[in-house]
């Protein structure tokens, strides 16, 4: 028979103002360096994420300071030319995995939970497991930078330069077992949001009434899911290459050294969208309360978003124009890559809809919606001019090339985050940040990042290729590359005030209540920082702005237990309930299980058999975290 | 804000299984992972091919048998597969402990046959790209199989502990199984690649 | 006016003494590359316009004031078919920009038949060019300097002995990677003689930064001089010039030298045609003293230079695949003199 506990606790059974309180109780995590160790709360671990995460963008932000040192003069050996090379690649490297992808999963870690209004994220073990798993590819990364063993290749480690025969020494093994790592780490909680999404969503919540930067995080998942396959296969078969002789990158036999491109890029053109869409999904968010009207557009937003997920699978021909592939087969990744500016213009257009119809308040946030709005379309420029086979002859691999991913990628990704900090920031802790500070942050980023990186635009037309420790004075590059170099300074400077002010705000900053911005969105219904259990009873919902349309009263849901940490199951499309579910507890086994797999992966870097003996520590500690005990959680 | 009590979720069940379970929607996203994986070996089994002068590269087909005697049981482990499925769903103790042991032998004993295909593949992984791939397709499949078996052992560890009798089991017992599926399901156009295509 | 000339002249001379050549794309010299700044001037307009028009409908947005009587649903929908609008031109624009991007895809035929194909081969760090010969003559090596003749298309067939390189020369054409196991080929033209630099855009390592080549581009009488030239071997290069009286006071150091080059290693990786070096790891040196540059774009050539270079080329070009051959001053002295008379 079931093992049901004959003592369930509903919350009806107890008394309003000792609900919170035995909540509390059951969902707290413990105290103490054990508690951090074994915490499986979405909030504390998606808080880690993010921190880390800011940790890497500052590291790589002193990483291209030091090479716009070396840059700003010709011929200055300030750096060496191996040096330089280790620093490139880890500076993309690093933003691209470290960063980027790391911390706009971590924001929909923390707000995707609380805006569909669930208590926890589903898997909460493995997403405790992924944290330790990017915490251990990073270090992996940046103690082979302190030992002068970075890998060196660049941040696509393009074959053979990276292959057994050209790349020495354990420096692309470093760089290929770190993508193992963060893959890892992104699929996992890939998985936890696609499930999270689909089946845990508020009684009511149905499909149309999520709101955008949900719909974002779920399309960003399922590219995550799909897309990084194609980079452990790549990554994978390198080490294989280079560890145990396999030949699918030598030419002599029957490898192609083109594979590794095509593999490479039908990940790392999707990626770029991984980073990219949870981005507009924050600028949705923002620009509703700061314009005061639901943001415009939700279904055409919702289309462009799906569109470009499935799109992005079909441009990645157009990082190998060059290479000498057939024309026609490139002219179609031309109409393709031109194509995916339909559904990025929708966006754009709905967002100046909600703006012309909207009242606009300037708070910070707000201000990186406008530098979005500014630099983001910038970047699409660029980016349709390089979509061009012929003009891509020109620029590629230039410099014009660099001011274009970074227009797309600071301006369509980063300036939302910074705004998105500044944004969520009251909600997470419970304080609000610095607005006089705010501005000048904005405007020293913004101006900072333009005048560092449209010069770039001149550079690469001019005739300056990229990945060069350095040029010769003869050219007439010089006085715009020291140009560059010191603009970089104050963008760094810019982002040096955003951390000093999160910093200090953190003790200081103004308290926060649950709803400072007005906004509509469910994560604002609790207090901030919300309590462990996010809600004390799940609400309720009836339209697309659940806050806005209750305007007094929310509605809630109650006949959830006290005594265990029991959450709500709902239907996938219509979100009927269809189950009480139980969250897991604490645990140890997903750190365990990390160290397990974290010494596995480095072992394989240097012997094929790592592989089998390491999977039998990972084997007894995933046993462990599955085996159930007997707890409430337990019960069915 | 004030709060208003419009529904009461009291009456739904402690746990749900079939899509109202949370581990079967992570099988079923863990799957679509791995599926990937396994197409992308297959795209890039045909690009070598296409770029090779002659296929196989310097190498006669892979033998037939063990290849042939492995697909023939997976194939033959669909049925007490989908038994267990069954019986789990009935929630019947007894018969799921015997399924789940006699899964736990048809994930062993395929295992020795796919011993003998890594040299019946007549290449090494070094040997060229074409082998190259071939072992690598063979090794993903292989850690599949390990992988399910190691899961399948512990469940049916777990059904003769004191924890079987729980509708979580059932529905653990009902997702091990859909995975076993899908091993069995990905294999056959890795067989149809590595054995068949050869052969064209 | 005479001293004015003759100073300016002097002062010209001065300048393009060290002068490099042209490497950029807004200073097309060829027809392909002239036609490439056109597509992206076309595309800068283009983009630029689409790009102020939406920033004047971002400012336009954010002032606007709108007034409370505005019915909702009708502004809803009148907002739409303006959104809708947009969408639509925006697919109108990439479908102009993308059909614009074809039919430039096909370069208009060049007069003139092409002539002899050459080989570039890149390797670490410096290109390998490969004229090919015919019925009467021998082909030839050279290194890093391709000569063209002005107004013909000339066909390079491009193939990577190591890693992936890319052959840019901007003001000529766009770009054409080099890929170990593929031939891929790229069409040189251009209008007006010239010195055209280029320089390996995809990254191949250490020395990337510092694989630099320039096309020099001659009228055909010049080129066909110059390929004679080339076609010649050492010896007879060598004879030539002490018959001429040149170097007559170089002859003994020239002498010495070349022993010193075939009792060092330099014969292992160096050829110089008409003697016993043979090597072919290195650039083939049989005219080294004819280039402008040295080492693949590092160096200016001189006796000063090339001196430094043979002395000490892992400080000039760190990690470079030259190692350090140890040998007395008065070697090294004797071995440039050597070297220069490879004309």
């Amino acid at each position: 028979m079931n093992s049901s506990s004959t003592a369930q606790v509903l919350d009806v059974e107890v008394e309003r103002e000792d609900l919170e309180p035995r909540l509390r109780r059951t969902w707290q995590s413990g105290k103490g360096i054990w508690g951090a160790l074994t915490t499986v709360d979405h909030k504390i671990i998606a808080r880690r994420y993010i921190v880390t995460a800011f940790v890497f963008l500052a590291l790589g932000g002193v990483l291209a300071l030091v090479m716009r040192v070396q840059l700003a003069f010709p011929e200055a050996r300030f750096l060496s030319a191996d040096r330089y090379n280790q620093i490139f690649t880890t500076h993309g490297s690093n933003m691209m995995f470290l960063f980027a992808v790391p911390v706009m999963e971590a924001m929909g870690v923390y707000l995707v939970p609380l805006m569909v209004g669930t208590r926890n994220i589903a898997f909460p073990r493995l997403n405790a497991f992924s944290y330790w798993i990017f915490l251990a590819g990073g270090l992996v990364l940046w103690i082979a930078v302190a030992l002068d063993a970075a890998p060196d290749v660049g941040w696509f480690a393009y074959v053979p330069l990276s292959g057994p025969e050209y790349g020495a020494g354990k420096r692309a093994d470093i760089w290929a077992q770190m993508i193992t790592f963060t893959e890892l780490s992104a699929l996992a909680v890939a998985v936890e949001i696609v499930v999270t999404v689909f089946k845990q969503r508020a009684p009511g919540m149905s499909l149309d009434r999520i709101p955008v930067f949900v719909w974002s995080m779920l399309v960003t998942s399922f590219l995550v899911i799909i897309a990084m396959p194609a980079i452990m296969f790549a990554s994978s078969s390198l080490i294989l290459d280079r560890l145990v002789g396999t030949h699918f990158y030598n030419p002599a036999e029957g490898g192609d050294v083109l594979l590794w491109q095509h593999l490479f890029w039908f990940f790392g053109h999707p990626e770029v969208y991984i980073i990219f869409l949870p981005a507009v999904g924050m600028v949705s968010a923002m620009i509703s309360p700061f314009s005061q009207r639901p943001v415009f557009g939700y279904l055409a937003l919702v289309i462009a978003l799906i569109a470009t997920g499935l799109l992005s699978f079909g441009l990645w021909v157009h990082h190998m124009f060059v290479a000498g592939l057939p024309p026609s087969g490139s002219s179609f990744f031309t109409a393709s890559s031109m194509a995916i500016a339909i559904p990025a213009g929708t966006q754009i257009f709905c967002f100046l809809a909600t703006l012309w119809s909207g009242r606009p308040i300037f708070k910070t946030p707000m201000l990186f919606v406008i530098g979005f709005l500014i630099t983001f379309v910038m970047g699409g420029m660029t980016g349709v001019m390089v979509a061009s086979v012929p003009l891509d002859t020109q620029v590629h691999d230039t410099y014009f090339v660099v001011a274009h991913f970074h227009y797309v990628l600071v301006g369509g990704a980063v300036f939302p985050l910074v705004g998105a900090i500044y944004y969520w920031f009251p909600k997470m802790t419970g304080r609000m940040m610095s607005e006089k500070l705010g501005r000048i942050v904005f405007g020293m980023i913004f101006a900072g990042f333009h005048l560092t990186f449209f010069p770039m635009h001149i550079l690469g037309l001019a005739g300056m290729p990229r990945r060069v420790y350095t040029y010769p004075p003869e050219l007439p590059w010089s006085g715009m590359n020291l140009f560059v170099s010191v603009s970089a300074f104050v963008l760094a400077a810019g982002f040096g005030l955003f951390f000093i002010d999160a910093i200090r705000s953190l003790r200081s900053g103004k308290v926060a209540g649950p709803n400072p911005w007005n906004c509509a969105s469910l994560e604002w219904a609790t207090a901030s920082p919300p309590p462990p259990y996010n809600f004390a009873r799940i609400p309720v919902v009836q339209s697309r702005d659940p806050l806005w349309q209750a305007s007094s009263e929310l509605p809630v849901a109650t006949g959830l237990r006290v005594d265990r940490r029991e959450l709500v199951v709902s239907s996938v499309v219509a979100a009927e309930p269809e189950a009480r579910e139980s969250s897991p507890a604490d645990s140890i086994w997903p750190l365990v299980a990390a160290l397990a797999t974290t010494v596995m992966l480095i072992g394989s870097m240097f012997s094929a058999w790592a592989v089998v003996w390491g999977a039998v520590p990972i084997a007894i500690a995933l046993t462990c975290w599955f085996w159930p005990k007997r707890t409430p959680e337990d019960e069915s | 804000m004030k709060e208003k009590v419009v529904l009461d979720l009291s009456h739904l069940p402690l746990h749900a299984t079939g899509t109202a379970s949370l581990t079967f929607w992570g099988t079923s996203a863990f799957m679509l992972i791995e599926g990937s994986g396994f197409a992308l070996a297959i795209a890039v089994y045909l690009y070598l091919m296409a770029n090779a002068p002659s296929w196989p590269l310097n190498a006669p087909p892979p033998d037939l048998l063990p290849g042939t005697i492995l697909t023939v049981l997976l194939l033959a482990s669909l049925v007490p597969n989908l038994l267990v499925t069954r019986w789990a769903g009935q929630r019947d103790l007894r018969k799921v402990r015997i399924g789940l042991v006699i899964m736990s032998i048809f994930g062993i004993v395929p295992l020795v046959p796919r011993i003998f295909e890594f040299p019946a593949l007549n290449i090494r992984w070094d040997d060229n790209a074409y082998g190259s791939i071939l072992w690598v397709m063979l090794g993903l499949h292989t850690t599949h199989i390990l992988t399910d078996l190691a899961d399948t052992l512990v469940l049916t560890c777990l059904m003769f502990s004191r924890h079987g009798d729980n509708l979580r089991r059932y529905g653990d017992v009902e997702d091990n199984a859909l995975y076993w599926n899908f091993v069995v399901a990905t294999w056959l156009p890795l067989y149809g690649c590595i054995y068949w295509i050869p052969r064209l | 006016m005479k001293q004015v000339s003759i100073v300016s002249c002097l002062f010209l001379a001065v300048f393009t003494a060290g002068c490099t050549g042209v490497q950029s794309a807004l200073d097309p010299r060829g027809p392909a590359a002239a036609d490439l700044l056109r597509i992206i001037l076309f595309f800068v307009f283009v983009c630029t316009s689409v790009f102020l028009l939406v920033m004047g409908a971002l400012v336009w947005s954010l002032l606007r004031k709108p007034s409370r009587e505005e019915s909702k649903g009708a502004q809803e929908r009148q907002i739409s078919v303006v959104v809708t609008a947009a969408i639509v031109s925006t697919a109108a624009i990439i479908v102009l920009l993308t059909v614009v991007s074809f039919t430039s895809d096909r370069f208009p035929e060049y007069k003139e038949a092409s002539s002899a194909a050459i080989l570039a081969r890149g390797e670490q760090w410096w290109w390998r060019f490969d004229y090919d010969g015919d019925d009467r003559s021998p082909g030839f090596q050279t290194a890093n300097e391709l000569h063209i003749p002005v107004g013909q298309d000339v066909r390079l067939r491009l193939q990577a002995t190591d890693v992936i390189h890319s052959f840019w020369v901007p003001s000529l054409a766009g770009k054409q990677d080099l890929v170990p196991g593929r031939d891929n080929t790229i069409t040189l033209h251009a209008e007006r003689p010239g010195i055209y630099r280029g320089q390996c855009a995809e990254f191949c390592g250490l020395q990337h930064a510092h694989m630099a080549l320039e096309v020099v581009a001659q009228e055909p009488e010049a080129y066909r001089q110059w390929v004679e030239s080339q076609r010649r071997s050492a010896v007879v290069s060598q004879v030539a010039a002490v018959i001429a009286g040149r170097d007559v006071f170089m002859r003994k150091p020239c002498i010495a030298g070349r022993d010193v080059f075939m009792r060092k290693p330099c014969a292992a990786c160096h050829t110089i045609r008409g003697t016993e070096a043979k090597g072919t790891s290195g650039p083939d040196l049989t005219h080294v003293a004819s280039r402008r540059l040295l080492a693949a774009g590092v160096l200016q050539n001189s006796a000063g230079s090339l001196a430094a270079w043979i002395a000490d080329p892992q400080t000039i070009k760190p990690g470079n695949n030259m190692p350090l051959v140890p040998m007395t001053s008065e070697e090294l002295r004797q071995v440039t003199a050597f070297l220069e008379t490879l004309r």
